[in-house]
């Protein structure tokens, strides 16, 4: 029989604590991914940290063209709180789940877990937002492209947790899609983020849920980005050629990793993400145009 | 232990009564059979094989022996009485012995102070298994030299039915088609659960979420070496059933484990056991070529049915029996040849859902009226009104149809529905488009189709079962008031069955005050809950039984009245006996003594099929047709549907908000099956336990349903009403993929239909053929001419 340690902080520099006491305890902000592994008999922890009770992680701010979202945040604040900040986010967070689980579920619980199905996780690849995580002894952030290191691995140290989300305010046009095969409450079969950086002249994508950890397109971005400066698109926003959208959404496309699942198969992820590519960057690239206006 | 007394309120036939047990369902009060409780009691927990074929090659327990709170190990050997049950043949191990023959078979139970000790305890047992080949496909199982999966072979049943001669049916056109349904699973939110409590006298009494307690209690009994009258059966709340239920699940070994330990033992089931732990809607193939004249007159059908019905028989027979008679549609067609064939494989085993083997031959039968509707240049709505069924004519099977069956009305009804109101592209929200919630289009890819299907069902079991309904109404007085009491052994499942009975006891008795005890075995047998049934059956004991309570009130009101009464006919109301009009003599008054009657509904004997399959083999018939409208994003695959129009034959609507439930609801099950619903398997393991993987819709994948019910009453039957829970399910299916093959142009012979094949990345499924027909000794099923010992037969 497994004795489950049961620890409930009531602050942060309390939660560091008895996270470095305990690193086998597993984090639980909503619980809305470790109960289920429990329930499932998949998980047997030695130890659960709720962080439920931790006010800290519970607020989000802006600083300079930055939003800084507390890893306590949930779906549903992402959703309401911060739809005009950060767009690609609050439709990524109204993807997941039922009301119930976004009420629950948050920001830090989807990078905790890093599946590479979380549907956070491409927005923050897109956005290029930084991961902050702290133990009792240091802070650090890491970049969203570096955080996810292997299929529900994170980079997180054995005596950190994550504090936070740096994510740089929408300066153009972003989107998500995500395909299930259902129309609400589905894991996605894949989904696809896709943010225009007008001022800095840079394209973010991210793609989920088709390898083993959340993917940036970054031969697709490279190349989009190329052909937005060489043509001087940005200044002139005329509309983007069909064969430059196709080859977008074929570099996307090529850049997944996907396999074969009871979700969905290989190929049809890959038709998937150049079809969203395809869409995506029409929608992103009109609205720029339209905003413009 | 919670009463599930149930006193409903307001409601006469006929009148939207709302159902007492809503309220407490969606505000958590409920008691389900996961919340029974008694003080001491043990929790069980069940190891199951991991793999679908092997022998048992030694089952070790010296690790569970001392574990803190174990109570009981229980394996093959510890089953008091014989170690086989089932529905139709005792075929299946209460414990496995020798061998398993699917992934997920019990192999023994543990009884435990704590789910966690219990789980602990299975986890300690140590299980050799020496692999075994294993059948995973239908055909394969025919094929010569297969692993056979039972002593009998892989034959379950083979069913023909001929009549006429479909090669000199002079038909001009001639159609084929290949069609695949998937293993679907009746996903009933609230699994498997019970709890058995031992009792002084030796026996046991088993509160349980079921489909039909003194069919498990007929099963159960002898596994336990128990007369059946030491076996009591208490109903507890049913999370829903859709045919998951009609099997045992965990009442046995329930039973075993508090018999042995001598205190109370639960057993209640997770998602993932769930999904081992009941049987399924069988996969199908099937092979089908239509015949018509250049008029549009359908002239022969030749239909190949294959049915995987897994491991064990459970219901098998009698779902291809249904399959098989219903695969022509419900079309009047003069020449048809059908053979249809369930197998053994070491796939879970595959039982009873919603539709019994209607819902596959449907896909198929719709899916070739369609085609033939192409390939004669005629529309596809007026080719099925030009050949529908109508009273006195017949079946394939040869049965007339005496009874209603308003094919044509369905039709045209159904067709006469408002289309959904036309909606611009661009700008319609989320659940506008196909992929929902997941932004994927904003108008991008979608295509609009409509689509099409007629379907029918019994009502009631077939083949000369006598599955009659019982029911006793008491009358007696609380206070000055009199209140009626209904006592059966009628399950309620959530469809609302109940609310109807005391529909029918106000109307027949005019008292409001309506009581519906806890069903158990104490009640006579009354039949399953299935088979779109209790409403005839149990409807039926029920008006029978208050007509009797009448009488004997009429009786006593006679006697107090002497010659007052004169020679006046006697009714019922207003609290009042009344003779010829005039008030006679107050019900309260009658009732120094309650009066108590009990009666016992037959349904008309059914017969048997002779060896051309011909045979009176139903009861009756109810009839469905459904048009889907879908929207479908060509590029994703994906799918919105729109619309579902539905019209019902319902014979006489007795309570119209139970029937739309029952029509949205059934329509929802159809649309999973369509679109998402499919139990994957590799090697016979279940690959996708859990609502994770398995995906039913949700509201925001469900139209809204625009209904009409047609009402033409069934002669010889309560009220006229036909049972509505089915028919819903088995056209829903059917219309849906026909509306994605309109808006597509793709084949789409395969439910669920997935988005690759939508996206044209995957081509149809294909075949090489139909199977050659087995060699059988007759149309019965095959462990009969084995001197297996029949189910639920022996009921009767």
């Amino acid at each position: 029989m497994v004795q489950t340690t049961f620890l409930q902080p009531a602050s942060w520099p309390e939660a560091l604590e008895a996270r470095a006491a305990n690193p086998d305890a597993v984090p639980v902000a909503g619980g809305t991914d470790v109960l289920v592994e429990v329930n499932f008999g998949r998980l047997h922890p030695s130890g659960l940290l709720d962080l439920g009770r931790v006010r800290e992680l519970r607020t989000w701010g802006r600083e300079k063209g930055r939003v800084r979202v507390g890893a306590g945040v949930t779906y549903s604040e992402l959703i309401t709180q911060l739809r005009g900040d950060l767009p690609a986010l609050a439709t990524a967070a109204r993807t997941v789940g039922s009301p119930p689980i976004r009420n629950r579920g948050t920001l830090g619980g989807n990078l905790g877990t890093a599946s590479p199905a979380g549907d956070c996780h491409p927005v923050l690849l897109a956005c290029g937002a930084e991961v902050e995580v702290a133990s009792s002894r240091v802070s650090r952030t890491v970049p969203a492209d570096e955080f996810f290191v292997g299929p529900k691995r994170n980079a997180l140290g054995a005596d950190e947790l994550i504090s936070g989300v740096w994510i740089p305010r929408a300066t153009g046009p972003q989107s998500f899609s995500k395909v299930g095969t259902r129309n609400a409450m589905v894991i996605a079969v894949c989904s696809l983020a896709l943010a225009l950086h007008p001022d800095s002249g840079r394209v973010g994508t991210g793609i989920g849920s088709a390898g083993p950890v959340p993917l940036r397109a970054r031969e697709a971005e490279a190349f989009l980005e190329g052909h937005l400066a060489e043509r001087g698109a940005w200044e002139s926003k005329r509309p983007l050629e069909e064969a430059v959208v196709d080859r977008f959404a074929e570099l996307v496309s090529q850049a997944a990793a996907p396999i074969d699942d009871v979700r969905g198969s290989l190929r049809y992820r890959r038709h998937a993400l150049r079809v969203l590519a395809r869409r995506s960057l029409g929608w992103c690239w009109n609205d720029y145009r339209e905003a413009a206006r | 232990m919670t009463a599930l007394d149930t006193v409903v309120a307001g409601g006469r036939v006929g009148e939207r009564a709302t159902r007492l047990d809503g309220y407490p369902k969606v505000t958590g009060q409920f008691a389900y059979a996961s919340d029974l409780h008694r003080d001491g009691m043990l929790f069980g927990a069940t190891l199951r094989s991991p793999v679908a074929s092997a022998r048992i090659r030694s089952l070790d327990l010296s690790g569970v022996a001392g574990s803190p709170g174990v109570a009981a190990v229980l394996v093959a050997a510890d089953v008091p009485g014989k170690n086989r049950f089932g529905l139709n043949f005792d075929d299946q191990p209460v414990l496995a012995d020798t061998v398993v023959r699917y992934q997920g078979e019990p192999v023994a139970v543990v009884a435990a102070s704590s789910p966690a000790r219990a789980w602990d305890a299975v986890g300690r047992i140590v299980l050799e298994l020496e692999p075994l080949p294993g059948v995973f496909d239908m055909e394969e199982a025919l094929a010569d030299g297969a692993h056979r999966v039972q002593e009998v072979g892989n034959v379950l049943r083979h069913v023909h039915i001929e009549r006429g001669d479909t090669r000199s049916a002079g038909a001009d056109v001639w159609v084929e088609g290949y069609y695949e349904t998937a293993m679907q699973d009746q996903a009933a939110l609230g699994p498997e659960a019970g709890l058995a409590v031992p009792a002084e006298d030796g026996g046991v009494d088993l509160y349980v979420a079921t489909q039909w307690l003194h069919a498990d209690r007929e099963q159960i009994a002898p596994c336990l070496d128990l007369p059946d009258e030491k076996v009591r059966l208490h109903l507890a709340g049913v999370g829903g059933a859709f045919g998951s239920r009609e099997d045992i699940h965990m009442q046995i070994h329930a039973c075993m484990l508090a018999l042995r330990t001598g205190r109370p033992v639960k057993l209640s089931y997770g998602r993932e056991e769930s999904f081992h732990g009941h049987v399924h809607r069988h996969p199908a193939r099937i092979w089908m070529r239509h015949g018509a004249t250049r008029d549009g007159r359908l002239v022969a059908v030749e239909a190949r049915l294959l049915f995987d019905g897994g491991a064990y028989a459970s219901s098998s027979p009698a779902v291809l029996g249904n399959a098989a008679t219903f695969a022509a549609g419900p079309y009047d067609v003069p020449h048809v040849r059908i053979d249809g064939t369930v197998v053994y494989t070491n796939n879970p085993p595959c039982g009873a859902m919603r539709g019994f083997g209607a819902p596959q031959v449907c896909f198929g039968h719709e899916a070739q009226m369609d085609k033939l509707a192409r390939a004669l240049g005629i529309d596809p709505v007026d080719l099925r009104l030009r050949n529908a069924l109508e009273p006195g004519l017949s079946l394939p099977s040869g049965q007339v149809l005496t009874g209603s069956a308003p094919v044509r009305e369905v039709i045209a009804r159904c067709a006469a529905l408002p289309m959904p109101d036309a909606e611009p592209l661009e700008g319609r929200g989320a659940f506008g488009y196909p992929g929902g919630t997941g932004n994927v289009t904003r108008g991008e890819g979608i295509k609009r189709g409509v689509g099409f299907a007629v379907g029918f069902k019994n009502i009631a079991y077939s083949e000369g079962f006598d599955d009659a309904g019982s029911a006793r109404v008491t009358v007696r007085l609380e206070g000055d008031e009199p209140v009626a009491e209904i006592h059966t052994a009628a399950v309620e499942m959530g469809q609302g069955l109940y609310t109807l009975l005391a529909q029918i006891v106000r109307t027949e008795l005019d008292i409001d005050r309506v009581v519906v005890r806890q069903a158990d075995t104490a009640a006579r047998n009354t039949g399953s809950t299935s088979a779109s049934r209790q409403s005839m059956m149990s409807g039926g004991a029920v008006q029978m039984a208050c007509a009797q309570v009448r009488a004997a009130l009429f009786e006593r009101a006679r006697s107090q009245a002497g010659a007052g009464a004169g020679n006046h006919e006697l009714s019922v109301g207003r609290g009042w006996v009344n003779a010829g009009g005039h008030p006679l003599a107050r019900v309260a008054d009658l009732l120094d003594e309650p009066v108590s009657r009990e009666a016992v509904y037959h349904h008309r004997r059914t017969g048997t099929f002779d060896d051309k399959g011909q045979g009176d083999v139903h009861v009756c018939f109810a009839f469905a047709a459904e048009r889907a409208v879908v929207d479908v994003d060509e590029d994703l695959g994906l799918v919105r549907v729109v619309q579902v129009a539905a019209a019902i034959d319902a014979g006489r609507v007795l309570n119209p908000l139970g029937m739309s439930g029952q029509v949205e609801g059934g329509t929802a099950q159809g649309l999973g099956l369509a679109l998402m619903e499919e139990v994957q398997l590799s090697d016979g393991a279940i690959r996708n336990a859990s609502f994770t993987d398995y995906l039913i819709p949700t509201i925001a994948d469900m139209p809204p349903v625009v209904s009409a019910a047609v009402e033409d009453p069934e002669p010889g039957v309560p009220y006229g009403a036909k049972g509505v829970g089915e028919s819903p399910t088995i056209v829903a299916t059917a219309a849906i993929v026909a509306a994605l093959r309109d808006a597509t142009g793709r084949e789409l012979n395969r439910a669920p239909v997935s988005p690759d094949e939508l996206a044209g990345l995957r081509p149809p499924a294909a075949t090489q053929g139909p199977p050659p027909c087995p060699d059988v000794p007759g149309q019965d099923p095959v462990p009969l001419y084995f001197q297996s010992g029949s189910g639920q037969q022996r009921l009767m």
